[in-house]
């Protein structure tokens, strides 16, 4: 392991993925919403587009076999592993008006680092240390969250979608910034601010583990194919010495 | 049947849109231009001032961003949108609004009934990924973005497209998670005008697709309409 680490509840996190590294987020308690948004690391003006994501794989949500795109018609990561099911994209983060309003003022003053943080302004703070800011921000992933919509567009918070241990495995196709907030999801009908811990793990991937000619996400829709050759051609411009998988 | 793919028509099992007509008259209008197909555009609109963007020929996508004209740091944000109105489509009475929480604009009438604000807009790459390698030469919309807001000289650019809204353009989603890119609900005419609620830069591209449905195939103009506020 490359690293473990626990997220507490209301925390934020930012770090770098390499090419071929996988990150494990675990929903410890089964009512984690992890909100995150994926920046190319080498320049982050290359960011994650739900609305290519959805486009290209004709979808409204999330689980494994699927990938997550850049607004340059590439991969960022895909998602290899998925024990939940189902992960939203469409119904975007909260803020601190959106925090007030449910679970009252819950300032520092009072509750010192049991504060009530809201992904919006984590998503400015993480940002914040990458030179980034809120021209940053697009509508980002909400992993163990589902939100339906019936035929007539109506958007419904969808209960129990996850459960302990859930996981995701997300493998990173190109050097990704990846910035998370374990925040609770503005429809989270739940009337107390509670979110629990997120456990966090980095590994490299196993030869199996790497994205060959027959693997999933790759292979799960033509569109996927162009994304990865895009990407793989990407890779050959800016990193010529590193291998397919990633190697040095 | 100005389009020449085939096309296939289902029967629409969707709820009936409620349909709002505009009293305005387009002779009091300030503003009024015909945008032709591929064309980007864009303008300030001040506070109270109404905007139309009429379908001409049927089923154009106008993809829009609005941005507030006095810092652009504060720009349209689909998501707030949907949450904010509990709803995917926009129609009248949608707020369009900022990531800040806040409304630049207010949707007061529609004839056509379903916009949508999931679909993003076509680029360069993206139209290679979900068409083919080759199709990077054609045009689309991000480039008339680009180019907009390139003109325009104050700063933005690509960091200023977040995911934007696609006036007369149907991506039904269903409650299994599955989205498409549907015929048009829109018909030649048929318009949707909102309400400046603050100062807006608004930015258009009047989409170049034709690898999809959502132009019909056929790339058309649009006409837009500026009214002073009432007094």
């Amino acid at each position: 392991m490359i690293l473990e680490e626990t997220l507490r509840g209301g925390q934020a996190w930012s770090r770098r993925l390499a090419r071929g590294q996988i990150l494990r987020v675990t929903d410890t308690a089964g009512t984690a919403c992890l909100s995150a948004l994926f920046y190319n690391a080498r320049e982050p003006l290359e960011r994650y587009n739900m609305a290519d994501t959805l486009k290209a794989q004709y979808t409204a949500f999330l689980t494994a076999g699927r990938v997550l795109y850049s607004d340059m018609g590439r991969v960022l990561v895909s998602l290899i592993a998925d024990s939940c099911g189902w992960h939203d994209t469409i119904s975007g983060c909260g803020d601190a008006a959106a925090s007030e309003a449910r679970y009252g003022q819950g300032g520092y003053q009072e509750l010192r680092n049991d504060f009530h943080r809201n992904a919006r302004d984590n998503f400015l703070v993480e940002l914040g240390k990458w030179g980034l800011g809120k021209r940053d921000l697009v509508p980002n992933v909400n992993f163990f969250v589902r939100v339906s919509a019936d035929d007539s567009g109506r958007i419904a918070w969808v209960p129990d979608n996850s459960r302990p241990g859930a996981f995701v495995d997300l493998r990173a196709e190109m050097d990704t910034l990846v910035v998370l907030s374990n925040t609770p999801h503005p429809l989270d009908p739940a009337p107390a601010y509670g979110p629990p811990p997120v456990e966090l793990s980095i590994r490299v991937a196993a030869p199996i583990e790497r994205p060959g000619p027959d693997d999933r996400c790759r292979t799960s829709r033509p569109e996927n194919a162009r994304g990865f050759a895009l990407t793989e051609a990407y890779a050959a411009e800016v990193e010529p010495r590193r291998d397919s998988a990633g190697t040095p | 049947m100005r389009h020449s793919s085939p096309r296939i028509t289902l029967p629409v099992p969707i709820t009936p849109f409620v349909l709002k007509e505009s009293a305005l008259a387009p002779w009091r209008a300030i503003h009024d231009e015909v945008l032709p197909a591929g064309r980007g555009w864009s303008r300030e609109l001040a506070r109270g001032q109404i905007f139309r963007i009429v379908d001409l020929e049927g089923n154009q996508a106008v993809d829009t961003l609005f941005f507030n004209a006095r810092n652009p740091d504060e720009r349209y944000s689909a998501t707030d949108t949907i949450r904010a109105q509990g709803n995917l489509y926009l129609t009248t009475g949608t707020r369009l609004m900022s990531g800040e929480g806040r409304p630049l604009l207010t949707i007061v009438a529609d004839t056509c009934g379903r916009h949508d604000t999931l679909g993003g807009a076509c680029s360069a790459e993206s139209n290679q990924v979900r068409y083919a390698l080759d199709k990077k030469y054609m045009h689309n919309c991000r480039d008339s973005f680009l180019l907009e807001l390139g003109r325009l000289g104050r700063g933005m650019g690509k960091r200023d497209l977040p995911s934007n809204i696609n006036f007369f353009m149907n991506v039904p989603v269903t409650a299994e998670g599955g989205l498409s890119f549907a015929d048009g609900v829109s018909a030649p005419g048929r318009y949707v005008e909102m309400r400046a609620e603050m100062d807006v830069l608004a930015l258009i591209s009047n989409c170049p697709q034709l690898n999809n449905p959502c132009n019909a195939y056929n790339p058309t103009p649009v006409r837009l309409l500026i009214w002073d506020a009432a007094p």
